[in-house]
């Protein structure tokens, strides 16, 4: 592409965001307002249902209603109103300063970490701190060590305590140890995470339990298995968004003097979407339209799908990757990776196909040339 | 027992859910129900509103700032209280503007049943307690409604003179209520002409020794502040300012907290504020993180991306990609800090 070619795409996308915020009203308030209802008429149920968690069916029932309660509390609504997707309506109760969700990351610290850093340096290694995790080896860029010998087994631990690990994330302990961050600095963040553990911990774990009497041990096992569930599929769904083949990580010299036409095209080529119906949509937060979200990460959730295949047109017409899948694909491509990248490189073999598309290193890719 | 309830519904309050059921259950956000409407004139209606527990209740002559969600927006303006002091549900009085979204809503597309959002009544446009023995009230248009809530709270107060300009007799609000009043007189200001203030010693000769309280168009309070001259203590007036409105160019003056900053067409409020040495919140610098957010006090803002002038107050602005245009106000709290 050439330099006046990444320009005009850029202006198109804008064209396309000011189409979307003009026409907000509303269909996308009554939108954001039945998703709470239903969420919180789920949370209320599930946890009814599960007070009878000594039937067979009643804990089915209870712990899937609770578990789709938290799916939807910690996507469709925690992430997206943290993104800023509905200050329009300057409803101080769906607002992204002061929403807080069912999670043990604090709301202010997630906004630094995903809001911030993934958002503004997407898939740059070394700067988007959501490559790896800084657990993970996820990128060929990451030098190899013999811990990552242990990448599967660091990654099953990582989606099973997902929401632990994001609160972790955000200490960003490697730079704690690197001496970029200092302890004094920490000790706040910790105190935080401290506040919403003990919270987020009683809650299922102490309160809801006690409040069963005799039944307590369903119960519990109820709320365990909601948070592991939402765990798994927010973990899932997040991989697939940035680690599927297709999806391209980038190096920090492309960071120099970026326009906002390169910005945009960092974004669409470094997401993935994934594939299915209504329902599954919803249920990923609408980040099913991963590329979309990230191009436009504070437009309503409710308009990705809207305005998807406008953007996969244009890609096509520019002869960009639109990476988008079915999720048992994206998410298979996922552990091949995470599996792959758990072994040393191999230095005089043919790159493999999954990386070929990863303009990091000294050379600049023609897709991003300036 | 609220603490422990706080400890089943975290990170939501139990309100969240009470909401769901009945939304005046609210305490931390005030919140009323629209029970009765009544049309007063061809423009003008009377909301009966019934606020939620948390209103403290407001004195003849307040106002009240309601908070009206309008295409999915949320609009505030600020109303006078029509009602008598003491009543359990409260009134305001709109008069619909001919471009006025919030008053046109209020009068058009309010049915019985509709929740708003208010806040604490607030004013100093009040009665002394005790009530004056002898009362003066002058008012025009819609300055008729925080008067008749005086007068309401009054009831047969023995002496009270009331002086009411409106363009026609289908345009007074309250026309009934003013006529059956003693000492009311009603001007028709389309007929009559504007009341002229040196007719008081006719239409009220002992206007300097009566308590006065006049409300209504800018031109009829100042004119009111010029003729009382040495009575001037004795006048009470209600000005309804209309908010500062952007003058529509490029940059111009914010005020961060305490600190004013001169910014210029092409820089974001961010840059303008960081360069003067002010504190503010950043993140991305390009308008997809939300971190600089601050709360917009006074003024309008421009959206450096589309050029769009926008801003209401208690709106949150994205300092880094909004610039000036005029004169404008944001709080220097943090985000965070607003919880």
């Amino acid at each position: 592409m050439t330099e006046a070619q990444v320009e005009e795409l850029g202006r198109r996308l804008d064209a396309i965001r000011d189409r979307v915020v003009a026409d907000r009203g509303q269909r996308d308030a009554d939108y954001i307002h039945s998703i709470i209802r239903k969420q919180r008429y789920l949370e209320v149920g599930g946890r009814a249902l599960l007070f009878a968690g000594i039937l067979p069916p009643a804990w089915v029932a209870g712990t899937a209603m609770l578990s789709a309660s938290k799916i939807l509390e910690n996507m469709e609504l925690g992430h997206n109103i943290m993104h800023g997707q509905w200050d329009w309506m300057r409803d101080p109760k769906i607002h992204s300063s002061t929403w807080d969700w069912d999670n043990t990351s604090p709301a202010e610290a997630w906004k630094y970490t995903h809001n911030y850093e993934h958002h503004t340096y997407t898939n740059i290694v070394g700067k988007d701190r959501d490559v790896g995790y800084g657990i993970l080896r996820m990128s060929d860029e990451q030098e190899w060590s013999p811990y990552y010998l242990f990448n599967p087994l660091w990654n099953a631990l990582l989606a099973t305590f997902f929401q632990w690990g994001v609160a972790l994330h955000d200490l960003e302990a490697e730079r704690i140890a690197s001496g970029e961050k200092t302890w004094a600095s920490v000790w706040p963040q910790l105190k935080a995470i401290g506040r919403k553990v003990r919270r987020q911990f009683t809650k299922d774990y102490i309160v809801f339990p006690a409040l069963a009497g005799p039944f307590f041990l369903p119960v519990l096992a109820g709320n365990v298995t909601a948070n592991l569930v939402r765990n798994l599929w927010s973990h899932a769904v997040i991989f697939c968004g940035h680690f599927p083949d297709g999806a391209v990580q980038f190096s920090e010299e492309q960071l120099d003097d970026e326009t906002r036409g390169q910005w945009y095209l960092r974004q669409m080529l470094g997401s993935a979407n994934l594939e299915g119906g209504p329902l599954f949509h919803l249920m990923t937060g609408n980040l099913s339209f991963q590329i979309e979200h990230h191009l436009f990460p504070d437009l309503p959730s409710n308009r990705y799908a809207e305005i998807a295949p406008e953007i996969r047109a244009i890609c096509a017409e520019y002869g960009l990757e639109y990476t988008s899948g079915p999720l048992r694909k994206q998410y298979a491509q996922v552990l091949r990776t995470i599996n792959r990248l758990a072994l040393p490189p191999e230095k005089d073999t043919t790159p493999d196909p999954t990386t070929a598309l990863t303009p990091t290193g000294s050379e600049t890719p023609d897709t991003l040339a300036a | 027992m609220f603490k422990a309830l706080v400890a089943l519904t975290t990170p939501l309050l139990p309100e969240d859910y009470l909401s769901l059921v009945d939304p005046l259950w609210s305490t931390t956000e005030l919140r009323g129900r629209v029970v009765g409407i009544r049309r007063e004139t061809d423009r003008a209606t009377t909301l009966v509103i019934r606020p939620g527990r948390a209103w403290t209740g407001h004195r003849a002559g307040q106002y009240v700032r309601i908070g009206v969600d309008i295409a999915g927006v949320r609009h505030w303006r600020t109303y006078s209280l029509s009602g008598p002091e003491g009543d359990g549900d409260i009134t305001i009085t709109v008069q619909a503007l001919p471009d006025g979204l919030v008053s046109r809503h209020l009068v058009d597309a309010t049915p019985v049943g509709s929740i708003v959002r208010l806040e604490q009544a607030s004013g100093d446009f009040v009665l002394p307690s005790p009530v004056p023995s002898k009362l003066l009230m002058l008012t025009a248009g819609s300055g008729i409604t925080p008067v008749m809530s005086m007068l309401r709270t009054l009831g047969a107060h023995p002496d009270v003179v009331v002086l009411h300009s409106a363009p026609t007799a289908d345009d007074v609000i309250f026309a009934d209520e003013l006529r059956a009043r003693p000492g009311t007189t009603v001007r028709h200001t389309s007929a009559d002409g504007r009341l002229d203030l040196a007719d008081l010693d006719t239409l009220c000769p002992d206007w300097r020794d009566r308590e006065a309280y006049a409300c209504g168009p800018a031109g009829l309070l100042d004119a009111a502040e010029q003729h009382w001259g040495d009575a001037r203590p004795r006048l009470h007036l209600e000005r309804f300012t209309p908010p500062t409105r952007s003058t529509g160019g490029e940059g111009g003056t914010v005020t961060f907290g305490d600190r004013e900053v001169e910014v210029d067409g092409g820089a974001s409020l961010l840059e303008a504020g960081e360069d003067a040495g002010v504190l503010l919140p950043s993140g991305c610098r390009m308008g997809i993180c939300f971190s600089c957010i601050l709360p917009l006090r006074d003024g309008q803002v421009r959206d450096l991306r589309t050029g769009e002038i926008r801003g209401e107050p208690g709106d949150m602005v994205q300092t880094c990609i909004t610039g000036a245009t005029g004169t404008a106000r944001l709080d220097l709290r943090p985000a965070e800090e607003t919880r």
